[in-house]
């Protein structure tokens, strides 16, 4: 009888029997002192297998980096992989456009210089360079009127080496503008005087003087007109007849 | 590491670490070395936070890393070199005759923590894992059928086998 109940009681003491016959084993185990003895035994050992078996700690390194490792990461991973692939695209497409931009501005300024380079060479090759011929600023600046849609001021040259030859109506890009002639020593310098808002963007920035394409041009917006002075002379002459001009429509 | 669409990492942290004192101790047992232990941990969390996804809610998440844990100790070298000397599909072997002394006494009575460690260590591999599973980690037969992938009648015969198995060692220890 003894016998049936020792296979049971490893089971019995792991909780494992079913309740019918844990309550049968429990009840034999109180009134069999074989059987209460092998279970005291079996429950000392299985206690100290407990405790013996509870042998390894894991190091706080080892636990940290695994914490680290299955935390979890920010939501935001595919999120800001796209975002940065946006924003990496965004910089790439307005750089392109900006690029683009500035390009066809660049374009449009060359080739602005090289037309206004052509009606200065053209000019001085004509018979008849100018339609108002004229040392006197109140004589050609009056003959404008009428011709083109605004007015412009012209400075008083005659205590410099500066002469006023005179001028004519032309047009860049369809624009209508002046083209006064002036000549210092044996050069002739070109001024060129538009509305600001008649030319395309190109031609709106202010470089200061330059040499393009075998002459000195210097360019600036005043008071919404663009000016433009290009000739053969030194930049030196160019910058001085700017100056004048600068300060005559300023006065 | 990422996990898998439907969990959330901070769902497998919350479940497995509280678990990784008692895998950490569960893996050296398997491994007998601190850092082959470590390895064995580490490569249990990562399989386990890539395959979340597989874990049903509701059951047994101990079982289930256990599982993973043996299963990738067993593929391992240390785990093949166990595997190898010892016959896994115990109920071919010879039937470990149940102790005819009283082990319990003498080893009450020469009560060392270091012996009884020393006899866990000599015990099979196959023989340790449920006993430590059970009786260190407290699984129900249930879990530990669950974690060794083993039907709940080889539980209870394996287990049987590996008490009776760890009484003759300390026998032989402390009458050797």
């Amino acid at each position: 009888m003894a016998d049936d109940y020792t296979a049971k009681l490893a089971t019995y003491l792991d909780g494992e029997l079913p309740p019918d016959e844990m309550k049968a084993v429990d009840a034999h185990v109180r009134s069999c002192p074989s059987c209460a003895a092998d279970v005291l035994g079996q429950v000392q050992l299985q206690r100290a297998v407990r405790s013996s078996g509870k042998r390894y700690t894991p190091g706080p390194a080892f636990r940290a980096r695994m914490r680290r490792q299955i935390a979890p990461r920010p939501r935001t991973s595919v999120w800001s992989a796209w975002l940065t692939a946006a924003t990496v695209v965004a910089v790439l497409v307005i750089a392109s456009l900006g690029a683009a931009y500035f390009g066809q501005r660049r374009l449009q300024r060359e080739q602005a210089f090289s037309e206004l380079a052509d009606l200065h060479v053209a000019t001085l090759a004509s018979a008849n360079p100018v339609d108002v011929v004229s040392t006197d600023r109140h004589t050609v600046k009056p003959w404008f009127q009428g011709k083109i849609p605004f007015t412009f001021n012209l400075p008083e040259v005659q205590n410099s080496e500066f002469a006023l030859a005179g001028g004519r109506v032309t047009y860049l890009g369809q624009a209508p503008g002046a083209h006064l002639i002036y000549q210092i020593r044996k050069h002739q310098i070109s001024v060129f005087i538009f509305q600001d808002r008649d030319l395309k963007g190109g031609l709106s920035s202010d470089l200061g003087v330059r040499k393009r394409h075998s002459f000195e041009v210097d360019t600036w917006s005043q008071d919404g007109l663009r000016y433009f002075v290009i000739g053969d002379a030194s930049t030196a002459d160019i910058r001085d007849l700017a100056t004048r001009l600068k300060a005559a429509e300023s006065s | 590491m990422e996990v898998s669409e439907g969990y959330t990492a901070a769902t497998f942290e919350e479940l497995a670490m509280p678990l990784f004192d008692q895998l950490y101790n569960f893996a050296h047992w398997l491994t007998q070395n601190p850092s082959e232990a470590e390895d064995l941990v580490q490569e249990t969390y990562v399989k386990a936070l890539k395959g979340f996804s597989s874990f049903q809610p509701h059951t047994n998440f101990r079982a289930w890393i256990y599982r993973i844990l043996r299963n990738t100790f067993l593929s391992s070298r240390a785990g093949l070199r166990a595997r190898s000397t010892v016959p896994l599909d115990e109920e071919e072997g010879p039937e470990i005759p149940a102790s005819t002394g009283t082990p319990e006494s003498i080893f009450i009575e020469h009560a060392q923590e270091q012996l009884l460690q020393s006899a866990i260590e000599q015990l099979p591999l196959h023989f340790r894992e449920i006993l430590l599973l059970c009786d260190v980690e407290e699984m129900s037969y249930k879990e530990i059928s669950d974690a060794l992938s083993v039907p709940i009648g080889t539980v209870m015969s394996r287990l049987s086998r590996a008490r009776n198995a760890l009484r003759q060692i300390l026998l032989q220890n402390l009458q050797g």
